[in-house]
């Protein structure tokens, strides 16, 4: 008796381990097998709670994770069973998750978390929804941490993810895999879903926000190895890397950011770019080229030694140019014409974007560099002036005061 | 499933009778009827006559009015619709991109309601 505590914290504690690592595996085999997000996690829950009573009177079994999903999977039976009466539907669901639990082998519990995935980051979305329901539900992180990099309250967040539940129930987002007609714009889909997850992550000054780099990472991995090798989900995979790799060199001691080929490489993580590397080579051994991997290669380019190839990147803009026209490329393919000593068609370009861009910061630091190397240094500072009024982000903004200071204010 | 693919253009972008385009406009929606028989998803499907011949009606403090013309003035009209039974919704969008009209409008793809008695 005077066993039970110690017992019944230890318990909780490897059901709260396999939670933590499972979650993620357990929900999307729940949901594909009940077809619904809601049954799927009350399923679960109550099937914890159960863990809880049967391991501590008869040990922790063999594989936990199994257990759970056995146990969980007739939870859920039940309560379609007992809720809706004679829905058809429901029915086959019932049906379709039985034939599942009489085959359930304990070591081999399939990985469906890549049809959770698609889901999720379903275009039919808004995109914030897609990333807080990919991360609650995939990650599992809770909705207080992904509130707190969103600086939104716990309850917006919460809200947010039951509407987008509802909404995949309501449109009848299905829980596949998409056909070979769709893959292509899917797989789109859910890489620029993760890449804005780790965006996110690396611009938010908020302590939380490294776990959505670190999810972000974990998400293109996990997408990585469910598929069959898709160049662009290694493209996107090694462009994270690669800038992943660089992030304990970003900042200097002044904590101002450092233009990556200024950047310290003794503090670049050479694990994480020999790993990019060769997801990259073999990205473009497939020779289907696309936006990231011509991303992971222009960051590829920009971190040579001992200077970038400015060429190089020159030509992989214009590669770009053809998946992305969009007026943010062409600010990037413009400061790359600069470093090539084009600097007044540089400039040229750079002011016809002026309208399309007139509230994006990088572009009145990008026009700032232009005329610096212009020599047109009061109007260098004017745009470096609007570029620091316009930062959101305290390292830029150092960065760029430095700048200015080394024009000499006026 | 069952989800209606509401068909949204303005008919001043439409290919117009007699050209080329128009030809191929017709054999496409031909060819997007066929293959909605052949994989048995069609439940329905109907084109509409122009906004000049609706009429709308409402009902104000127990009156019927009765006006000329559509509900709303938008650039885009309703100009007709499909029903299909299918098992999701990319099943759905698969068969909202055959309908040609989403090369120069809108195809709205809406869930229909289902009313179950037991549900």
């Amino acid at each position: 008796m005077g066993n039970t505590t110690p017992q019944t914290i230890a318990v909780a504690k490897i059901l709260d381990e396999v939670i933590r690592n499972d979650r993620g595996r357990l929900l999307s085999g729940l949901i594909s097998r009940l077809g619904d997000f809601q049954t799927a996690e009350d399923a679960l829950q109550e099937a914890s709670i159960s863990a809880l009573r049967h391991w501590g009177r008869s040990g922790i079994p063999h594989s936990p994770t199994a257990w759970l999903m056995k146990v969980a999977l007739n939870k859920g039976i039940d309560r379609i069973r007992s809720s809706i009466r004679e829905n058809k539907k429901a029915e086959n669901h019932a049906q379709l998750a039985m034939k599942y639990t009489e085959n359930i082998d304990p070591e081999d519990i399939p990985d469906e978390r890549l049809r959770l995935i698609f889901a999720c980051c379903h275009p039919a979305l808004e995109e914030k929804s897609r990333i807080a329901l990919t991360l609650r539900t995939v990650c599992n992180l809770t909705t207080r941490e992904i509130a707190a990099v969103f600086i939104d309250t716990d309850s917006t967040i919460g809200q947010r993810i039951s509407r987008a539940k509802a909404k995949i129930k309501a449109k009848g987002i299905g829980f596949s895999i998409p056909g070979p007609d769709l893959w292509s714009s899917r797989i789109d889909t859910v890489l620029s879903t993760i890449y804005l997850i780790y965006t996110t992550g690396y611009v938010t000054e908020e302590s939380a926000s490294q776990d959505f780099c670190n999810e972000a990472l974990f998400l293109a991995q996990l997408l990585n190895n469910l598929t069959l090798a898709d160049p662009e989900i290694e493209g996107a995979l090694a462009l994270m890397l690669l800038t992943q790799a660089r992030k304990d060199a970003r900042i200097d001691s002044d904590g101002a950011s450092v233009p990556v080929f200024e950047q310290n490489r003794q503090r670049w993580n050479n694990h994480q770019i020999a790993q990019a590397d060769d997801l990259l080579q073999n990205a473009l051994k497939k020779k289907r080229p696309g936006p990231f991997q011509i991303k992971a290669a222009l960051a590829d380019c920009l971190m040579a030694e001992p200077n970038p190839d400015w060429e190089q990147m020159s030509f992989l803009y214009q590669s770009l140019w053809q998946f992305e026209p969009t007026a943010v490329v062409a600010l990037n393919w413009a400061v790359v014409l600069s470093e090539l000593r084009q600097e007044q068609q540089a400039l040229t370009k750079i002011e016809t974007l002026k309208e399309d861009l007139s509230e994006f910061q990088p572009w009145y630091a990008a026009y700032a560099h232009v005329l610096t190397k212009l020599g047109r240094y009061n109007e260098a500072r004017v745009a470096y002036a609007q570029a620091i009024e316009r930062s959101q982000n305290v390292a830029n903004r150092h960065f760029l005061t430095a700048k200015l200071h080394e024009l000499g204010v006026q | 499933m069952k989800y209606m693919l509401l068909i949204y253009n303005n008919p001043a972008e439409e290919p117009e009778y007699g050209t080329p385009e128009f030809d191929s406009m017709m054999s496409d929606f031909f060819a997007a009827n066929e293959k909605m028989k052949e994989d048995g998803v069609l439940v329905d499907g109907e084109g509409l006559q122009g906004i000049d011949t609706a009429t709308s009606l409402r009902i104000k403090s127990g009156k019927v009015e009765t006006m000329d013309g559509p509900f709303a003035e938008t650039r885009e009209h309703l100009g007709g619709y499909y029903i299909v039974n299918v098992p999701d919704l990319d099943a759905a969008l698969s068969y909202a991109a055959l309908i040609p009209s989403a090369k120069f409008g809108t195809i709205e793809v809406r869930p229909l309601m289902d009313y179950n008695p037991a549900g």
